[in-house]
């Protein structure tokens, strides 16, 4: 028998709400696994900063080298630290003509505008300098007119992007929904019954994936023209849904297989038809795996471009292929591909954020004894 | 009112034939075990009451009412898993409501929560109410998962091994607990078990269930003192039953390999080799006993003690209460108590004497 002295923890206690039970080593190892964590974290998110910063630089900004990432406004925030007063050889503030000191623009910084955000929003054409000026004086002009009339454009009519983002989010909304949905009933119909031909099924509808999907654009796009659904937001729908049930039906059964059958039978045998016990007792616990094949439909179907570019023209568009479309007459408008890309981004992110809690609970916590 | 009855039950899956031709019937208010090995066809027999399973041929009857096509919610039986299978993210209270909550009950709330505090105080889990089921313990969640059948007044109870997943301890007094309330209750039982002590103490009749079939029902008396195989002798009581070769010439019988001879019981005729089964009770040690044999090894249990005696080259155990100071190697005498010998023919069947 060991004395009782010697018995304590097997390893060092690493995480208490009391201070002083923590070794200091373990701090030590919290500290350094926060530094790592912030690191990466600064890796990853690195592109976003940068998108969110082009969205605000001129065309000049967005492409020079070196770098440029700190933002000001003339005049206002961060400009005093941004432009520095020039000084003549003899230690002197420079000044111009009218008395005023010269000042000149750090490299790395460089002033905001909102060209790139306006500019996403509206058709534009370009001016010569002789209508430029006469247009400047026109007083009917509004706050996005001059932001774009400093560039030398007009706006001629509200842009098409609102309207691809529109398309962006029913199409790839309605398909997530119809592909979940479709594919938790194909899936719970796979988990609980012996059908026959079942693995043959699941492998059928599996091999969809198996097919690059390019090579079947073509194909699609001719059935499309004949059945008069090209360019239709249905048409758009049909697509995504049928391809994102291959992945959701076999997600979701993987979910559902780890539900044990006594709780739908527990729910049979209090009284409750099968659908009510699928409703009350499945899916309350499928909710796991409902929000992670949410997401991962929503993403497929929100980021894809090639079939949207083959079988959409106009009205049912999509927005990935339109971004890639604003790169404008006169070389690339970096601002507002920039504003394009945040935009597009925020739905999925918002989705993921709203799911987070289903996505990390993971397994859950039945009361079933294995 | 409810009497069930299963009619010449066979079910087969698609290799193996899990029940064949399985006949009984529960009278109202009695409580019957169906009793037998793993893998013996018991909860697919429960499983077939229930109509989670359908049988392959034969009929369910509840109160003389063919119920082959009537799908389980329509069958108004409660079943209590082995799992338990609590549902997961809700209170003890929502799950004892859950089964009165089903929409073809149309019961009001406070009628739910009247059952539900009736059930809770009957098992004594009315302070866990609030509490969720993945924070109790096995004992508690297996009360609860009692407390969802009770809750209602279902035609027929049924327990798949309810007890199997707890500790002895609480085994042994949930088992006197479930007797209890199924007595004051009334509520007809059909209950699963491998275990042969939970079949003996609960059961008002016991179906013993090998290889898909039923191969006796009795009361446990019957079960106990004439079971009808030597499965069934064996399968019931601890230490299991005696079972030796033994031989009968001339109006004697000699167990073979041992000095064991008795004379021939007065009616009945035995076969000229057959199967000696005696209870370990019924050995018992006398200091004029008839026989004698070398005590080989001692299991004391406190209550009792089991000796195994050695007997030519047969061993043969028997129970004494209380400790035992007898030593190891020690010659003992004892006798077999006559009228309660059993005896076997060498398929296993008993052979009435």
């Amino acid at each position: 028998m060991a004395k009782f002295e010697e018995v304590g923890p097997r390893s060092p206690i690493t995480e208490s709400t009391r201070v002083d039970l923590v070794h200091p080593r373990a701090r030590l190892g919290v500290t350094i696994r926060a530094i790592v964590a912030i690191v990466i974290v600064a890796i990853m998110l690195f592109p976003v900063i940068w998108l969110s910063l082009t969205t605000i630089k001129t065309r000049p900004d967005s492409v020079a080298v070196p770098p440029k990432f700190i933002p000001y406004f003339p005049d206002g925030f961060l400009s005093d630290w941004c432009m520095v007063p020039q000084l003549n050889k003899d230690g002197t503030p420079k000044l111009d003509k009218e008395g005023q000191p010269v000042l000149k623009e750090r490299p790395i910084c460089f002033d905001v505008t909102l060209e790139g955000i306006v500019g996403l929003f509206f058709e534009r054409r370009t001016l010569t300098p002789a209508q430029m000026k006469q247009y400047m004086d026109d007083p009917n002009l509004d706050w996005a007119d001059r932001i774009l009339l400093k560039r030398g454009l007009l706006i001629t009519g509200p842009g098409e992007f609102v309207n691809r983002f529109r398309n962006s989010l029913i199409i790839a909304g309605t398909s997530t929904v119809l592909a979940v949905t479709f594919g938790l009933l194909a899936a719970y119909a796979f988990s609980r019954w012996d059908i026959s031909g079942k693995k043959d099924f699941l492998f059928f509808i599996l091999s969809t994936r198996m097919l690059p999907p390019v090579v079947v654009t073509i194909p699609i796009f001719l059935m499309y023209r004949q059945l008069g659904i090209y360019d239709t937001h249905i048409g758009m729908i049909l697509l995504y849904t049928v391809f994102n049930l291959s992945l959701s039906v076999w997600l979701l059964k993987g979910f559902l297989d780890e539900i044990p059958r006594e709780y739908e039978e527990a729910a049979l045998v209090d009284g409750y038809s099968r659908l009510q016990a699928f409703r009350k007792v499945v899916l309350p616990q499928a909710a796991t795996g409902i929000a992670a094949t949410t997401v991962f439909c929503l993403i497929f179907a929100w980021n894809e471009y090639a079939f949207s570019l083959m079988l959409t023209s106009d009205i049912a568009r999509t927005a990935p292929p339109s971004i890639a479309s604003t790169q404008g007459a006169g070389g690339f408008e970096w601002a507002i591909i920039a504003t394009a890309s945040m935009l597009f981004l925020i739905p999925v992110v918002v989705i993921t954020f709203a799911l987070r809690q289903h996505l990390l609970r993971g397994v859950t916590f039945g009361a079933i004894r294995q | 009112m409810s009497h069930v009855e299963l009619q010449h039950i066979t079910k087969r899956f698609k290799t193996v034939t899990a029940l064949r031709d399985v006949s009984f019937d529960i009278q109202d208010g009695e409580f019957f075990v169906l009793l037998g090995p793993t893998g013996a066809g018991k909860t697919t027999t429960l499983r077939v009451v229930a109509g989670l399973e359908r049988q392959t041929q034969g009929h369910v009857l509840f109160d003389g009412e063919v119920v082959d096509d009537l799908p389980p919610p329509d069958r108004d039986i409660a079943f209590v898993f082995q799992q338990y299978s609590l549902y997961p993210n809700m209170s003890v209270y929502d799950n004892l409501a859950f089964p009165l909550r089903a929409p073809m009950r149309r019961m009001s709330e406070d009628e739910i929560r009247r059952r539900v505090y009736q059930a809770a105080e009957i098992l004594r889990i009315t302070h866990l109410l609030e509490r969720r089921t993945s924070h109790l313990s096995g004992g508690e969640m297996q009360r609860v998962s009692l407390g969802r059948a009770i809750v209602r007044q279902p035609r027929i109870f049924l327990m798949d091994e309810p007890l199997s997943n707890l500790d002895a301890k609480l085994r042994e007094a949930l088992r006197v607990e479930l007797k209890h309330i199924q007595k004051t209750q009334g509520s007809t039982t059909l209950f699963v078990t491998h275990d042969q002590i939970e079949a003996l103490t609960m059961a008002d009749r016991i179906a013993v269930l090998n290889k898909g079939r039923i191969t006796q029902i009795g009361s446990p008396t019957d079960i106990y003192d004439r079971p009808a195989t030597i499965f069934v002798a064996q399968l019931v009581g601890v230490p299991r039953i005696n079972l030796v070769d033994a031989r009968c010439d001339d109006g004697t019988i000699s167990i073979i390999d041992s000095t064991v001879r008795l004379p021939k019981p007065v009616s009945g005729e035995l076969p000229a080799r057959f199967k000696l089964g005696v209870r370990p009770e019924h050995v018992q040690l006398h200091p004029q006993g008839e026989y004698v044999g070398e005590l080989l090894l001692i299991e004391p249990l406190g209550v009792e003690s089991i000796l195994h005696i050695k007997v030519g080259k047969q061993s043969l155990v028997c129970t004494v209460p209380g400790m035992t100071h007898h030593k190891l190697g020690e010659a003992l005498r004892f006798n077999l108590v006559r009228e309660r010998l059993h005896f076997f023919r060498e398929d296993g069947v008993r052979i009435q004497v």
